[in-house]
């Protein structure tokens, strides 16, 4: 029931705001996020102390095996918490701006959050996919309502994109359904996977195609990414960071809890070529990024870059790995909040995000840009932040399977370091510009959502074997089922 | 079988109450007459009748589709405040009795036992939209499109004919059951060549019905000429009883022969798709948008019937419903709209009539929203499942060919459904809250809700099946 409760309870409100839109939209759905956050940790507490006892399953379709079943464990759980996580700062953030108390936002952003829990937390492999793509309407109508410059264009390329992807998903899930036992079948992930992994070696191969293609467009990995950079140029701020922060994850954790799992075979065949696919995405994004004149941008091309590692260490299917992965994912999650946020906080202020046209800011705001030291350090993955763990974890496990795509991997941290430091001293150093000079401290409003951030990003870093704990257990099962 | 004497009394009633009362009361006395009518169809569930010289046969099956007939039907009569441009000179009484009288052909046409029935119902239906078509009888266009209409039609009622002679020829029988026994007992050898003649000119004539490609041309002249009204009755009763009848046909009838018949109708079920939803991209009209989705919905439909699965009539069932639901609130939409905006912008019938549609009319906007993404096929509405069923049934067949086709002409329709959806939420305009009648603005929650049931709780209907 509690899974339910936090599965429902944000469309529910999001519903109320979106009909009933009342004035004070910012306070409702502020206070329903904490609710939802808290509802989120008692709800990993209990998974964590007994697992399945939260399961729930009710018939959706019976007479096509098709379940609503909901649970949680050390995989999913950490996604779910970080969307209870990051949702009451995404919401945060609107204050005191024209979006706080416009109820379409505030709705969409709730609605949003129900999407994404739902594929999170879906049993049921239809399920899961039903929600992967309903969360594409709010997020759809939230950038090209509310967006920048040629949103509409954008997000519709971003939409169709998408949306293409994901039928490649639908057709393959059908494909394994169709041949599960029983006289109905059954869409149950377990039993996709226990039916997927006894095909033959050409069917994995070209299912493992289908799968991965619909996740790399989501996550995006190169050569799908080309819909990206623009979306989370001109989505709103908060748009890009549930683009940035939670939605990416889809893609990621669906290559953990179905590509993995169900094709073995198509993993060998295929394994190689999309991690040296994904390892010359971390190149080429963070080329480009060094490159970028809008921090907006850049910060979407440094995300871009992330996910290509996230992409290669997933696809080792070694411990370290997934767990890697896993723990990057809640890290880079936080981290990519809290940057875009910053860019917000400057943007509101000069009206740019150009970054020739900004520096100096340290003199004006000393908080904002320890913040942002803070913040763009975990994105560069220093240890003692969050990032480094992450990280760490999945150049391991990078190198473990191949030390010279280990090797070209590890790049990235220098990489890395060039485009953030550069946007750093870009903004933060260097001479007070003309349109900087006036520049207003942080306000109660800001601080409240930037200094948790800030403390998550050094927790993170430095009690890390809470959250592998967590997982540990489940990313072992999985990992036995690949050998 | 009550229901259809019921109709027809009904409508030969109807005729008659245009003496005395308004367009509106008989408009509610239609609306009445749907339902007792619907509620005549359920009384015979679970039980089989044979009528008529047991030409005319009631399963559930044929009282699943009637009902879903009616059920567009009653939308129709819903959402009829004008037939058209040229409303004061029309004749409702005469309109709703048509109406009324074809329905019972559709009808007719969903629960044939002998072929002779399937003509009668496909002629009473088929002659009474040739009238409705030109119905708008001062509007050129609409009298342009009936007589298009007739024209084609008679040649493919034509077609079907002789292929019904060639087949009779060959297997000396009307009934379905003695021509499928007359196929399953003869040797391959011994059937004569004349019956493939005959089945691949009946595949023709009913292709033309539901406007497959390439016998579709005649499609967008007529949906886009019709009054509004009627194109929506078209796209959803037509489509459904066409539907229902060709299935009838290949898979009880001609079941034996699947591997005559499965390929030219498993090629034109992709050319379908393929021609449908690439023009549809190009149309700045709504409305001959809505024509060219109706083609590619075809496409979609061809599939599952080329592939024969012992599911496949309940993947035609709901996903003619969920089409049904998704159609006539999409025209209803269509037509309140561009009868707004007649007179206040250059072309009434574009997308850029939709411009701003959310701002003072956030209803239309939803119910617009959600029966286009329901016709897109993206999930949280029917169509989503009509997809999925339909993809499940084509895989059954290992037909992957057809899927990829599909799945990419799936993605092409987003392309087109948005454009409405982007008009209504994204562009400004000055629209003004537009006057909705409280019986308009029912129907279009009812099938609005409807839509978002099929998706969310697909078993609600599907267990009816």
């Amino acid at each position: 029931m509690y899974l339910l409760f936090i599965l429902l309870f944000p469309l529910a409100l999001g519903s109320f705001l979106l009909l009933a839109k009342p004035k004070n939209a910012f306070v409702i759905s502020l206070t329903g996020s904490i609710i939802e956050a808290i509802a989120v940790a008692y709800v990993l507490i209990q998974s964590s102390q007994s697992p399945n006892a939260l399961t729930i399953s009710y018939p959706w379709i019976p007479e096509a095996g098709l379940s609503f079943s909901l649970w949680v464990d050390g995989i999913n759980g950490i996604l779910i918490g970080l969307t209870g996580l990051l949702i009451p700062f995404i919401v945060g953030s609107t204050a005191n701006t024209e979006k706080a108390n416009n109820p379409v936002y505030q709705g969409l952003i709730l609605a949003m959050q129900t999407a994404l829990v739902g594929s999170f937390l879906a049993k049921d492999a239809f399920l899961f996919y039903f929600f992967f793509e309903a969360c594409l309407l709010p997020i759809y109508f939230l950038s090209a309502q509310f967006g920048g410059e040629n949103r509409i264009a954008i997000t519709f390329k971003f939409f169709v994109y998408t949306l293409f992807g994901s039928l490649f998903l639908l057709i393959g899930l059908i494909y394994v359904y169709l041949r599960t036992p029983g006289a109905v079948g059954s869409s149950d992930i377990d039993v996709l996977v226990e039916t997927a992994r006894s095909l033959p070696a050409t069917s994995q191969n070209y299912l493992f195609l289908a799968f991965f293609i619909a996740f790399a467009i989501k996550m995006p990995i190169f050569p799908f990414h080309t819909w990206q950079p623009d979306t989370y140029t001109t989505s709103p701020v908060q748009g890009s960071m549930l683009l940035g922060g939670i939605m990416l994850k889809m893609g990621t954790y669906g290559v953990i809890r179905l590509v993995l799992p169900m094709f073995p075979l198509g993993l060998i065949t295929w394994g190689t070529t999309v991690m040296i696919i994904s390892i010359i995405g971390i190149i080429y994004g963070s080329i480009i990024a060094i490159q970028q004149k809008d921090a907006k941008r850049l910060i979407a091309y440094s995300s871009f870059a992330h996910v290509g590692l996230m992409s290669a260490g997933i696809l080792t299917g070694s411990l370290a790995g997934i767990q890697g992965a896993l723990y990057q994912m809640l890290s880079h999650g936080i981290n990519i909040v809290g940057l875009f946020f910053i860019i917000e906080i400057i943007e509101r202020r000069t009206k740019t995000r150009e970054l020739a046209q900004l520096g100096g800011i340290t003199q004006a705001s000393y908080m904002l840009s320890v913040a942002f030291v803070v913040l763009s350090l975990g994105s560069v993955a220093l240890p003692l932040t969050n990032g480094f763990i992450g990280e760490f974890l999945l150049l391991k496990s990078v190198f473990d399977q191949d030390m010279w795509m280990g090797i070209i991997a590890g790049i990235t941290i220098i990489l890395g370091a060039v485009y953030t430091l550069r946007l750093i001293q870009k903004s933060m150093f260097g001479n007070v510009s003309r349109i900087t000079k006036e520049f207003e401290d942080l306000t109660s409003a800001e601080k409240m959502v930037l200094v948790p951030l800030v403390i998550l990003v050094l927790l993170g870093g430095i009690f890390p074997q809470t959250v592998l704990n967590y997982s540990a257990e489940s990313v072992e099962k999985l990992t036995q089922l690949l050998n | 079988m009550t229901a259809i004497i019921a109709l027809s009394i009904f409508g030969i009633s109807n005729l008659f109450l245009g003496f005395w009362l308004s367009r509106k009361t008989i408009q509610t006395f239609t609306l009445g007459f749907l339902a007792i009518s619907m509620g005549l169809t359920v009384a015979d569930w679970n039980h089989e009748y044979l009528w008529f010289g047991n030409m005319f046969r009631s399963t559930n099956t044929s009282i699943n589709f009637s009902i879903i007939i009616q059920l567009a039907a009653f939308f129709v009569v819903a959402f009829s405040n004008a037939f058209g441009q040229d409303d004061e000179h029309t004749h409702p009484a005469e309109y709703y009795a048509i109406m009324l009288f074809s329905v019972v052909g559709a009808i007719l046409m969903v629960s044939f036992d002998h072929l002779i029935m399937l003509f009668v119902g496909l002629e009473i239906l088929s002659v009474s939209m040739y009238v409705l078509t030109g119905s708008d009888k001062r509007n050129l266009r609409s009298n342009e499109a009936a007589i298009k209409y007739l024209l084609m039609g008679a040649f493919a009622t034509g077609i079907l004919l002789f292929g019904i002679t060639l087949v009779y020829g060959a297997t000396r029988s009307f009934y379905i059951a003695n021509i499928a026994n007359a196929i399953a007992s003869t040797p391959k050898e011994s059937m004569p060549t004349f019956l493939y003649a005959g089945i691949l000119l009946m595949l023709v004539g009913m292709l033309f019905k539901v406007s497959a490609a390439p016998f579709h041309f005649w499609t967008p002249d007529v949906y886009d000429g019709a009054p509004t009204i009627f194109t929506m009755f078209m796209s959803t009763v037509v489509k459904t009883a066409g539907f229902a009848a060709l299935f009838h046909v290949f898979s009880g009838m001609f079941g034996g022969l699947y591997n005559t018949w499965a390929l030219p109708v498993y090629f034109i079920s992709m050319l379908t798709l393929v021609i449908g939803n690439v023009t549809a991209v190009y149309q700045q009209s709504m409305k001959r948008m809505l024509a060219y989705s109706s083609i590619s919905h075809a496409g979609y439909m061809l599939m599952t019937v080329s592939s024969n699965q012992a599911t496949t009539t309940s993947t035609i069932l709901y996903y003619s419903l969920a089409y049904t639901l998704a159609t006539v609130t999409a025209f209803a939409i269509f037509k309140i709209v561009s009868e707004y905006q007649t007179g206040r912008v250059e072309k009434p019938e574009n997308f850029q009539a939709f411009d701003g549609l959310a701002k003072q009319n956030p209803l239309l906007a939803f119910c617009l929203t959600i029966s286009l993404l329901s016709l897109a096929g993206i999930p949280l509405t029917g169509g989503f499942w009509g997809k999925f069923f339909v993809f499940a049934d084509t895989f059954h067949r290992n037909i992957t060919y057809s899927i990829i086709v599909a799945v990419l002409m799936s993605a092409v329709g987003i392309y087109y459904y948005f454009k409405g959806i982007i008009a209504a939420y994204f562009k400004t305009s000055e629209m003004e809250t537009i006057q909705i009648p409280g019986l308009y603005k029912l129907a279009l929650v009812i099938s609005t809700v409807g839509t978002l049931v099929l998706g969310l709780y697909p078993t609600f209907v599907k267990t009816l099946f």
